[in-house]
């Protein structure tokens, strides 16, 4: 595409507001009652996380693998492809990142709790609660029916930003490979939801930028302090 | 009153919209099909206003949403519409349109306008064969060069694809006004018949070389993008349609948009999307009675910039 620095978010958009969130309806009425499944998952990790240690790390990582998986091939590949050209790519993001999660969290155990100050656990734990429990509430809330409510582990929002919080635990030590595939995910859902003039169009993009802000802070104490303590 | 047959009476309006349009006011009542322009390549009239796909047609496997899309084009239809226009870049639009084809049956004055939108030549041949069987379609009446993407290789395969009878009409497109230098030099060094560009009453670019020198080389003109998007109907509606726009037969803002536009002497047919069958009927009402004439064009664009 030519001159393709002149085009807007908002010319590349190839669907209505409408259409968008009509696809999460339908997506969710179609795997109902699997949201129960991924609700106990939210809350397994929501428990795993404030009991810490490293078998913790390890399931949570597997559990969001899973959840990372599930997203690419029930929500991108056969929903979202059917409106979007880009969705095939977005799957095979999210496969990658599944991967990632399974190989750094799963196998190489970076996913253990060791959060770099208190502000950063808390933070990693509002958001990870904000992810669970209150982002089904956005549709509601803006006077969109239920059963458009995006769900952690269904929807890639909710994921995206739990699995966030979830690296916030990590914050002596981030994992930072675990980082861009949310972090730019956050972005274009964000971009998407301004393009369709959607209120709620920063909520996303703005906690991404809470976790890596806090991340790198984190980062970048912990290694003052272990400086310190040479 | 004696009904005139519809092929007969579009015949027949399109031989009186292929008359000069400007001068006053065109004063004959309003009627209940809409006006038709001439092709200037063929001398074959098509109603004025035609119907855009893009992003309201993009509704993917929503049974429900298919259905409403497949409304609006029987509307469509049944006002007097025939042109439909698709590219492979609007998602599921072509199959949507395929779907509503087959469940209201194939009108047979459809006129199918589409676009390939690839790089490289076989690809293009390739994406044309999978957007026809997604149409359902036995050929295409026009095939454009999408956004002018790889429009040196696509063109002598169009070309080609036209002496062979497999489609009728050759033509490029671009949108929100870029690449119009681009578009000029093919419009001059190409046997084409159409060019698809925005027009609309702010994007009005396209009157300085582009529509003037359509003109001088025969060469019908798709205008996209009539209401921006919905912007301009936004920013319009926020004032009352003046009382003066009765004259040419206005009765909301969408039909003062489009009437502005296929009032040019130089567009052959807009072409608004809508998912809504009452909009759909207003947007084919714009091709029926008076248009405005070049005093009229005039003063509606001066309104709507506030002066």
């Amino acid at each position: 595409m030519s001159e393709w620095w002149t085009y807007g978010p908002r010319d590349l958009l190839l669907f209505s507001a409408q259409t968008y969130y009509r696809l999460f309806e339908l997506y969710n009425l179609e795997w109902w009652p699997l949201h129960i499944l991924a609700l106990a998952l939210g809350a397994a990790v929501l428990l795993l996380g404030r009991r810490g240690g490293e078998r913790a790390g390890r399931a949570i990582a597997v559990i969001l693998a899973l959840c990372w998986l599930w997203v690419a091939w029930g929500f991108y590949w056969q929903r979202y492809a059917s409106i979007n050209l880009a969705a095939a790519y977005f799957a095979w993001a999210w496969g990658v990142q599944a991967l990632l999660l399974l190989w750094l969290g799963g196998v190489r155990g970076r996913l253990a709790s060791a959060p770099a100050s208190r502000l950063q656990w808390r933070t990693g734990r509002v958001l990870l609660i904000f992810a669970l429990l209150l982002f089904p509430l956005i549709a509601p809330l803006l006077g969109r029916s239920w059963t458009q409510a995006e769900l952690f582990g269904m929807a890639p929002d909710p994921t995206a930003l739990a699995t966030l919080g979830v690296l916030l635990y990590a914050g002596a030590r981030p994992a930072w490979a675990l980082f861009p595939i949310p972090v730019a995910w956050c972005l274009i859902s964000g971009i998407t939801l301004w393009a369709m003039d959607a209120p709620d169009f920063a909520v996303v993009p703005l906690a991404a930028l809470l976790a890596v802000l806090l991340a790198i802070g984190g980062a970048w104490a912990g290694a003052r302090s272990r400086r310190s303590r040479r | 009153m004696t009904r005139i047959p519809n092929h007969t009476r579009r015949r027949l309006l399109g031989a009186i919209a292929a008359a000069p349009l400007l001068g006053s006011a065109i004063g004959w009542a309003q009627q209940a099909r809409p006006v038709s322009r001439a092709i200037p390549s063929s001398g074959e009239a098509i109603p004025l206003i035609g119907l855009g796909s893009w992003i309201t047609f993009n509704v993917g496997n929503d049974r429900v949403a298919r259905d409403a899309c497949a409304e609006v084009m029987r509307a469509f239809f049944q006002a007097g519409g025939r042109l439909v226009d698709s590219s492979p870049m609007y998602g599921s639009a072509q199959d949507v349109i395929g779907y509503g084809l087959k469940k209201i049956g194939r009108p047979q004055d459809l006129f199918v306008a589409d676009k390939v939108w690839i790089s490289g030549g076989d690809e293009g041949r390739a994406q044309m064969k999978t957007s026809r069987r997604l149409w359902g379609v036995p050929r295409f009446d026009l095939m454009q060069v999408h956004n002018l993407l790889s429009w040196q290789a696509h063109l002598p395969t169009l070309f080609a694809m036209k002496a062979a009878g497999q489609l009728r009409y050759v033509g490029i497109t671009t949108s929100h006004g870029r690449r119009h230098r681009d578009m000029e030099q093919i419009m001059t060094s190409q046997p084409i018949d159409f060019v698809q560009l925005t027009y609309n009453l702010f994007d009005r670019e396209a009157e300085q070389r582009l529509l003037p020198l359509a003109r001088e080389r025969g060469i019908a003109v798709l205008a996209n993008r009539p209401f921006q998007q919905g912007a301009l109907l936004d920013r319009l509606g926020r004032r009352s349609l003046p009382p003066w726009a009765a004259e040419i037969d206005c009765t909301s803002w969408a039909q003062f948009a489009l009437k502005f536009i296929v009032a040019h002497p130089a567009i052959t047919c807009a072409i608004p999307a809508t998912t809504r069958v009452d909009h759909v009927r207003e947007n084919v009402g714009a091709a029926a009675g008076r248009l405005p004439d070049q005093a009229m064009r005039t003063r509606m664009a001066a309104f709507v910039a506030g002066r």
